[in-house]
């Protein structure tokens, strides 16, 4: 696979190491001329000096034959644009976007970047999780359908405790999964009885997780 | 007309000061308090400090009730990333960006930006100039042969 890579920071660099390293053609565009000299030291010939942005930069590389883009400057404007001029202006099969500010994940949607990563709610995520003890805890986020899988840990307060699963009116575009008991995994039916301890993987649209949480855990 | 500008430079300040005197409502927004001083004295429209690729700064700018949007930064892709936040997300009607780059400035206006590019404007008249300049030489050459 062809993959043009742009944007020469730590994230830039170790992404162009690690699929240089499986065996893919790999292009690195970088503005900063230091940079590039450092970097061409250490790659050799797959650096490229010039803005991404720039269609003479990307006719250069060889965009027109390349399967993938990602574009990870620093600026999101920059990689919106990026993306934009690889699609429409080469055709470029897939472009990916590093979103740094997660407010514009669902504007770069909407602009048509196949995928973005926003490293930010991916850390943030991450944390989230390693924080012990959190009742209601989000696993997934599902690009397609702007579904979530999350977790929520039932005590002998939650408001469902107790109750059969067909007696939990749930938001419309929620769906109770599975539910973990110690080592048990148990599909649900509708006389299941909910208990404390239990833990309820639910597949939600994302606009209804709150409503969710607040029937799972919090009344 | 509500108007909101991006970019408090010559032309920003420029474009914001003349609507604001034919009476427009005019918010002018830039990441520097000191670009502000480039506005006529007499200028009586809002000045709102960011970035205008931030939807919370164009809203407070009175976006949502802009008829214009006009983004003139010194960065092409933060005025065409700013162009199409007020387009898809505010429905704005008039959305105007400048870039310089004739070929980014091609590419977005035929998705459908309205765009302002100064290097193909500049530069044709600057050729006009020249051509009309040489073009009337060679007429006098003629007649003083």
């Amino acid at each position: 696979m062809y993959i043009i890579v742009v944007g020469g920071g730590k994230v830039g660099y170790y992404l162009t190491k690690t699929l240089l390293r499986e065996g893919h053609e790999v292009l690195l565009i970088e503005k900063d001329h230091a940079k590039v000299e450092t970097y061409f030291e250490r790659f050799g010939a797959v650096m490229l000096e010039g803005d991404g942005a720039e269609a003479s930069t990307l006719a250069a590389a060889g965009a027109a034959r390349a399967d993938v883009l990602v574009a990870v400057t620093g600026e999101d404007e920059d990689n919106l644009v990026i993306c934009q001029m690889a699609k429409h202006k080469f055709h470029i099969g897939k472009t990916i976007a590093r979103v740094n500010n997660p407010k514009n994940e669902l504007l770069f949607k909407h602009l048509n970047t196949d995928v973005t990563v926003s490293q930010t709610n991916y850390i943030l995520g991450l944390i989230e999780q390693a924080i012990p003890d959190r009742a209601f805890i989000h696993l997934l986020s599902l690009r397609h359908a702007d579904l979530a899988i999350i977790e929520a840990s039932i005590t002998a307060e939650s408001p469902v405790a107790y109750q059969m699963v067909g007696e939990v009116t749930l938001p419309v575009s929620c769906v109770i999964a599975a539910i973990a008991r110690q080592a048990e995994l148990i599909v649900p039916e509708a006389t299941t009885e909910i208990l404390p301890g239990d833990e309820i993987i639910a597949v939600t649209h994302r606009t209804e997780e709150d409503e969710l949480r607040r029937l799972l855990i919090i009344d | 007309m509500n108007i909101v500008v991006m970019g408090c430079g010559r032309v920003g300040a420029r474009v914001a000061s003349i609507l604001d005197h034919h009476g427009h409502t005019v918010t002018i927004i830039d990441t520097s308090s000191a670009a502000f001083k480039r506005l006529a004295p007499d200028f009586s429209g809002d000045t709102v400090i960011g970035t205008g690729i931030d939807e919370d700064i164009l809203r407070s700018a009175g976006i949502e009730v802009a008829e214009v949007f006009i983004a003139v930064t010194n960065g092409d892709n933060r005025n065409i990333m700013a162009g199409q936040v007020a387009r898809t997300i505010f429905n704005v009607q008039d959305v105007i960006v400048r870039i310089y780059d004739p070929v980014r400035e091609d590419t977005f206006r035929r998705l459908g930006l309205g765009t302002v590019c100064p290097t193909t404007t500049i530069s044709a008249m600057i050729i006009d100039q020249v051509m009309g300049t040489s073009a009337s030489l060679v007429r006098r050459d003629s007649r003083e042969s």
